[in-house]
This record gives structure tokens, sequence and C-alpha cells, in this order.
């Protein structure tokens, strides 16, 4: 496909300018599709860093003590009070679903649409039990144990406020995710790649890279779960 | 010219292939990578003009909307000069209104004049065109983007007309003031404020991805990174600091908003309003200033980087010579904008931070210097022994340098804490960025629509009334600013309503007069050039293809004005830089980027 010769190109860091600066494409062998995702997804980054981080200046700096996280998210079960039993159920659910997602783009790029749709349900439903999950635990802390965006019974009243922003946040992102697994499945079943039928909105084909550029997103999601995780309750 | 420039000085350079970037030896350019790009053919006029996906018209859209909204910010500081000049004459504007006309004024010519002129006008207009690419990758997304920021300059309006008006809480809207009673604005305004932002942040990124990927992934044949023009490489950079510095403004924004609606204390200490403790407790109103600036310090760079590109090909075209150290400008141009990213904190020196902190700001920020300066030198070495054209996107370019000199230079002063603190919130700081992110691009964006208006419409705008625009800008401008360096020196604070018979005021008195007659005057030049606008685009002389002898691909379309597609059947390929202007051995003056050397066998260009 290419002609673009890597052995012809200077060592060093001159070739790795040359070979950016190359003919026609920065990503050599890349879609404009998945691109634009890598591109917007850092972006996306920025915006949950400014999140964390300035999470963590709220907590470095407020004057009342933090919450004790691992008591605000336990939960009662049998009568034995199990720490963060909830959230690790969330997040191997969460985690499992990326897992259904890959083999969902491998089955794709197979043209196995029957599978690929079939494993982009799964993935969607995971999502939505992650979503459901935490809709039940927004709800035990606000009607349970009283918990708002302005204040808390347990410390600092910037934990509410962070908590629900930032779970909000990501929770707002997988539930776009989950509602665009469903719309691809969809179009997965129907055999809209192999079709070449056009997109209602953009009157565009697309194939099975849409799959892969989908399951970047859902990825990308999963991981910034990982760090909230981390920073709402491990810390 | 003959006497440096010896045959063979051109012959071993051209040899040296390591002086070139990668590219394919004369006439092999690679076959193309990707399919050719399926292209949204429109029907009605609705999907043609209105929700139009072609880059051309949105970027049409995108530059009348600002200029609009711009208009609305000119008015604004109309009234905020009468106010200045003659506090005991107009007194149609008090303090109130006159806090919410300079909040306004900032944000919309910040943000929705400059910020999206730049990156959504010219960019969505030239970007396709110069890469040699039929449209934006993403067309659709391209016109939700141009349709939000309409929404957001709407919500922007709206905010004139609710109970309390449009927030005044100058254009940083630094909290706790922002959102606490007294301050103008503080009930529905600011919301609508933050809403607005947002909303252009989420638009604003819709479109910069189509911008960024556009020029990494969709290039025509032959156009390698190191041929585009610089005019490319100052929108590339400025949209991919804008992706990167709006999500901090964004999140800003959003726990802002919380904290009005939700009453939230993301950035609300414990405070008293009128005898009375209000809910908030233990927020960082420092916490939204690093937020802020982090976003506000590369939108300065969002604004210059188009700038700096523009003016480059400007300068090049019209003084027919090429680019001096294109490399070098490139690499400025990059520099530049990752440097942007950590000199934040210059805006905040007087917040009360740690000294060590400032410190560490203020050698960063005046280690910007030294690209920039690599910048102005490189202009004015273009223009050296160039032949220089007198048009008046080339007067508007020269203009540009001498401002933005005199801009960045009281930018050194202010980069210095020990300078800083005692000229902080005084006139000499609405004097500097007016000069450096005010002034200096709005001459490029005159000097770049005199310069691609004949490609837009066919046709040229009024030459008169160009060049009566020009002189009454550029000396209006510094009529203006130069008078407020002084107030700023002998202490005026910025952002005062009226300074009554404060000590400051005996000099200030008559020079404020004149500042405000001189800003009159240039506002309504302005209104001169939208006239020149319209009436050219029926009326102008029609321009013949290729007006300026540019080498660049928008003027090399098969259809002038470019048509839907942009490039007929088969794209461009692309041979050469845009600069070879004037090359040694050759029989035409300039030689278009896609031209083959076969062609000019005898032109010794170097090889780009």
């Amino acid at each position: 496909m290419s002609q673009f010769d890597i052995s012809k190109l200077p060592k060093g860091q001159k070739g790795f300018m040359y070979d950016w600066g190359s003919d026609q494409r920065a990503f050599k062998g890349v879609p404009w599709g998945k691109a634009m995702m890598w591109i917007f997804l850092l972006s996306d980054t920025f915006i949950f860093s400014c999140f964390l981080i300035s999470l963590m200046t709220a907590r470095a700096s407020t004057v009342v003590p933090w919450p004790p996280t691992s008591d605000v998210f336990a939960l009662t079960v049998f009568g034995v009070e199990l720490p963060l039993l909830l959230i690790a159920i969330m997040t191997f659910v969460l985690i499992t679903s990326s897992g259904t997602m890959a083999i969902a783009v491998k089955y794709g790029y197979e043209k196995n649409r029957k599978l690929c749709g079939w494993f982009l349900v799964a993935t969607a439903l995971g999502g939505l039990t992650f979503v459901g999950m935490q809709a039940f635990e927004w709800s035990k802390l606000i009607f349970h144990d009283g918990v708002r965006p302005w204040n808390n019974p347990f410390g600092a009243e910037q934990f509410g406020a962070f908590f629900f922003m930032v779970t909000g946040f990501h929770g707002t992102h997988v539930s776009i995710g989950v509602i665009f697994l469903f719309i691809f499945a969809r179009k997965v079943f129907r055999g809209d790649f192999d079709t070449g039928r056009r997109g209602y909105f953009t009157s565009m084909k697309s194939d099975y890279e849409a799959i892969e550029i989908l399951g970047l997103y859902w990825h990308f999601v999963d991981l910034v779960w990982v760090f909230i995780f981390a920073f709402f309750y491990l810390w | 010219m003959t006497d440096e420039y010896t045959d063979n000085k051109i012959e071993t350079k051209a040899a040296d292939s390591s002086s070139g970037s990668y590219a394919p030896p004369a006439e092999t350019i690679p076959a193309q990578e990707a399919p050719d790009q399926e292209l949204y053919h429109a029907k009605s006029f609705w999907t043609k003009w209105v929700f139009s996906q072609d880059a051309k018209v949105i970027g049409i859209q995108y530059a009348l909307t600002a200029t609009a909204i711009g208009f609305i910010g000119l008015i604004l500081s109309w009234g905020m000069r009468l106010q200045l000049g003659f506090p005991e004459t107009f007194s149609f504007l008090g303090p109130a209104t006159y806090y919410q006309s300079v909040t306004m004024h900032g944000m919309i010519m910040v943000i929705y004049l400059l910020t999206a002129l730049f990156l959504g006008g010219f960019g969505n207009y030239l970007i396709p065109l110069m890469v040699g690419a039929r449209d934006m990758v993403f067309p659709y997304v391209n016109m939700v983007s141009y349709w939000m920021f309409l929404v957001a300059v709407l919500v922007l309006i709206s905010s004139f007309f609710v109970p309390g008006g449009p927030t005044g809480a100058g254009w940083t809207l630094y909290p706790p003031q922002a959102i606490l009673p007294g301050t103008p604005g503080s009930e529905m305004g600011i919301v609508l404020m933050l809403v607005s932002l947002s909303l252009f942040v989420i638009g604003f990124t819709m479109g910069g991805l189509n911008y960024v990927i556009t020029i990494l992934q969709s290039r025509t044949r032959g156009m390698t990174l190191m041929r585009m023009p610089l005019t490319i490489w100052g929108i590339f950079t400025a949209t991919v600091l804008a992706l990167l510095a709006f999500p901090a403004l964004f999140v800003a924004c959003i726990m802002m908003t919380l904290d009005n609606l939700l009453g939230t204390s993301f950035f609300m200490p414990e405070i008293f309003t009128m005898g009375e403790k209000l809910d908030y407790a233990g927020g960082s109103p420092i916490l939204f200033q690093h937020l802020f600036w982090f976003f506000g310090h590369p939108e300065v760079y969002i604004v210059a980087l188009p700038a700096f590109g523009i003016v480059s090909d400007l300068i090049s075209v019209h003084a027919r010579k090429n680019v001096f150290g294109y490399r070098m400008m490139v690499w400025a141009i990059v520099i530049i904008g990752a440097l942007s990213f950590i000199v934040w904190a210059h805006h905040m020196y007087v917040s009360g931070m740690n000294p060590w902190f400032g410190f560490f700001f203020a050698t960063t920020t005046l280690i910007i210097a030294v690209p920039t300066a690599i910048k102005v030198y490189n202009w004015v070495l273009t223009l050296w022994r160039g032949n220089i054209h007198l048009t008046i996107p080339m007067l508007f370019s020269l203009g540009f340098i001498v401002t933005f000199v005199n801009g960045g230079i009281t930018g050194l002063f202010l980069g210095n804490v020990i300078i800083d603190v005692p000229l902080s919130d005084t006139y000499f700081v609405v004097a500097h960025f007016h000069m450096v992110m005010g002034i200096a691009p709005l001459m490029v964006v005159f000097g770049a629509i005199y310069h691609w208006y004949p490609l837009i419409t066919g046709r040229h705008l009024n030459q008169t009334l160009g060049k009566i625009h020009f002189w009454v800008t550029f000396v209006g401008a510094y009529a203006i600013y130069f008078p407020m360096h002084y107030l700023g020196f002998i202490g005026v604070p910025r952002r005062y309503f009226e300074m009554y018979d404060s000590p400051y005021m005996t000099s200030g008195v008559g020079l404020n007069q004149f500042i405000t007659v001189a800003a009159l005057i240039v506002g309504f030049t302005q209104f001169l050039f939208l006239y020149n606008i319209f009436t050219s685009w029926y009326k102008g002389e029609t321009s013949e293809r290729n007006p300026w002898k540019a080498n660049s691909l928008e003027w090399h379309t098969p259809d002038y004005p470019p048509t839907h597609g942009n490039f007929g059947k088969e794209l461009p390929v692309v041979y050469r830089w845009p600069y070879d202007f004037s090359v040694p051995g050759s029989d035409k003056e300039y030689i278009p980027q896609d031209v083959p050397p076969s062609q000019v066998p005898t032109a010794k260009a170097e090889q780009t």
C-alpha cells in the first residue's frame, strides 16, 4: 500500500522526524477515524486529569478531615460489614466488559457478524450493570447515609461534591458508550459493515474498523475507572 | 540577488539530501496511501448552505458569526471608553453595567471572536485547500461543531436579557466574587456564561479533532509536513493546544456551575456576605485560578500561533521571497506551543503563591522570548532584500510585526515577578495584552481577509477603503494603547469605573479623553471595513485567478473560487514547498507547489 521505505530513513532522531513528517499520513496505515479517537481520548484524559488533580488539591487543602472511605463505601451483607464489596463487583464487571469488547473487535475483523454482535451486546449489558450498580450506590449514599454534594455527615464537604461530580461524569461516559454499543450491535446484526449501508446521520459508509474505534473508547472509560477507583476508594 | 547566490552554492545544497525533509526524489511521488475520500453531496439549499458539511461554507459561517459577536464586543468597548474618558458627560453606563461590559468585551474578543475566527473560520476554509484534501475527514461532526458554536454564542447573547444581566465578574471569572451577590449578573448571567463556555469547548473539540486529523492523515500526495504552508503549521499547533487546554476551562466551568447551582464548595471558602455566614466551606479559590490559567495561557498562543503562521505566508507572498528559515519557523511554533503549558502561573504572581514557584514560572515565561524572537528575526530577514509589494495584506503584516514586538517587549516586563507586582492590575497590563493578543492578531486577521477575500468571492476588496482601514487602525491602535502604558506606570488601576479626583488623574484625564476619541475613530473604521466586505461581495473589482501569484494549493484549484470537492477529478500532487519565489535559474517568477521539476528544468530550487 505504502511506498514509504523505512529502511532508507536516516538513523536516530532525524529519521524519527522524517518518518513523522512523511508524505500524506503521519500515522502510516492508520485510518483517520482511529487517529481521531486517539486524539479525542488524549483531550478527554486532560479533562479527567483536571478533575482528579482538583480532587487531590481539595483533599490536601481542606481543614476538615476527609471521610473514612472504607467505612463510607462498606456494604452490610448478612450482618457482616464488608468494605468495598460493591466497588469490587462494579470494577470486576467493567473490566470484564473490556474483555468482551476485545473479543467483539476480533470477531468483527473476522467478519463474524453474529458473534461480534452478541459480544457487543454483552459489553453493553456489562456497562448497563455497572451504571445500575452505580445508581444503587448513589441512592444508598444519598438516601441512607445522607451524603449530599454540599455536605455529608462523615467529614469534609468536598467529599460529596467531588464524588458525585467525578463518578457522575464517568457514569455519563459509560452511558454514552452503552448507547453506542447498542447502536453498533444493531448495525452489525443488520450487516451494515458488509453491505456498505450508509449511516443515518453521516450518510457515509463504514466498516469493522468502527468497532475497534468504539472499543478504544470503551477501554479508555474502563481505564479511567481504575484511576477513579484508586483515588476515591483506596486513598 | 546574483552576487551571493552563485549557482555552485545552490547545487551543493540541492544535492545534500539531509538538508531537506524525507521527500521522494524528483518525479517519483508515491502512490496514494488511502482511497480517495468519500464526499457528502448536498442536494437541497438547506444542506448546501445552511446545514452544510462543506468545510469552506462552515468556515464562512464561523467567520460571519464570530465577526457579528465581535462587533458587539467592539460596541461594548465604546461604552467603556466613553465612561472612562468623559465620566461626567456620559452617564448611561452605571458601575454594574461597566463591569458587565468589561467582562463581556473580554470574553467575546478572546474566545468567541479570535479563537473562533482563526481556527473555525480560517482553519475550516484553508486546511483542506492548503493540504490538498477534498474536505475535512469527518464533515458531519465538523458541521455539528459550527452549530454548537452558534448555540454557545446565542446562550452568551441571551445573558444580556435575563434578570440581573450578564456577568460582571471580569473575563477571568474569579470566584468567590463571580457567584456572590454584589457582583453584577451573579443570578443568571454567570450561569449562562459558564454554560456557553462549556458548549463552546464541546463544539470546538469536534472541529478541532477534524483540523488535527485532516492535517495529519489526509494530505495529498507529496505533501510532507515540511512542505506545508506555515499557516497550516500555526493552525495545527494552535488546535493541539486548544484540545489540551480547553479541558481545564471545561472542568472549571462545570465546578463553578455546581458551586453556583448546587451549593458545592469546590472554589468557595468559608465566607460571609452582608454579615451573614454562607453555607460554603473549605473550597479553594486558587484552584480555579490554576485551572483557568492552565487554559488561559495556552489560549494566548491559540490566538497567536495561527497569526504567526498566516503572517509568515503573507510576508513571503507579498515580498516575493521564500520564508527565511522555514524549519526554524516550524520548530519555533512547536516549541512556543509546548512552553505555553508550563507558564500559566505568571498570571498569578499576586495570588500569594510561594516565591520559588513564581521564580520557576518567570524563568519559563522568559524562555518563550527565544523562539518568539527567532520568528520576528525570520520575518524581518524574509523581508530583507525581498521585492516588497506594499499591498494591503503586506501593510497589515508590517503593522503586525511592529505591534507584536511592542507588545512582546512589555511582556518581558510583566514576566518578571519583581516588575509585575507593582504593575499588576494597572493599565500597563491592559496595554500589554491588547497590543500583543488584541491588535497584533487582528492585524493578521485583516491582512488575511484582504489576502484571501478574492479566493472566497472572486472579487477584490476596495483598495482605497482598505488603505484607510489600515492606516486608521494602525495609527489609532497606537494612539489608544501607548498612553495606557503611561497610565499604568503612574499607577492607574484597571477595571475602575471612575477615577474621580484621585491623585493619578492629573495628566490622566486628558490622556483618557484622547484614548476615548481614538478608540471611537478606530471602532468606526471597523464598520467601514464591514461595509467594504459586504459591498465588495457584489460590486468589488473582479479578481483574476491567483491575483497575488502565490504558490500554495488553494490558489491552484480547477475552479476559481474553489467549489465543492476542491480539486476536481484528480487531487493535485505536490513537488515542493509553497515558497519557491524568485528561484535562481527559473524563467518563472514563482513555481506553484504542484509543478513538477521536469516543467522547470532550469530552476535551481532547494529540495524541500
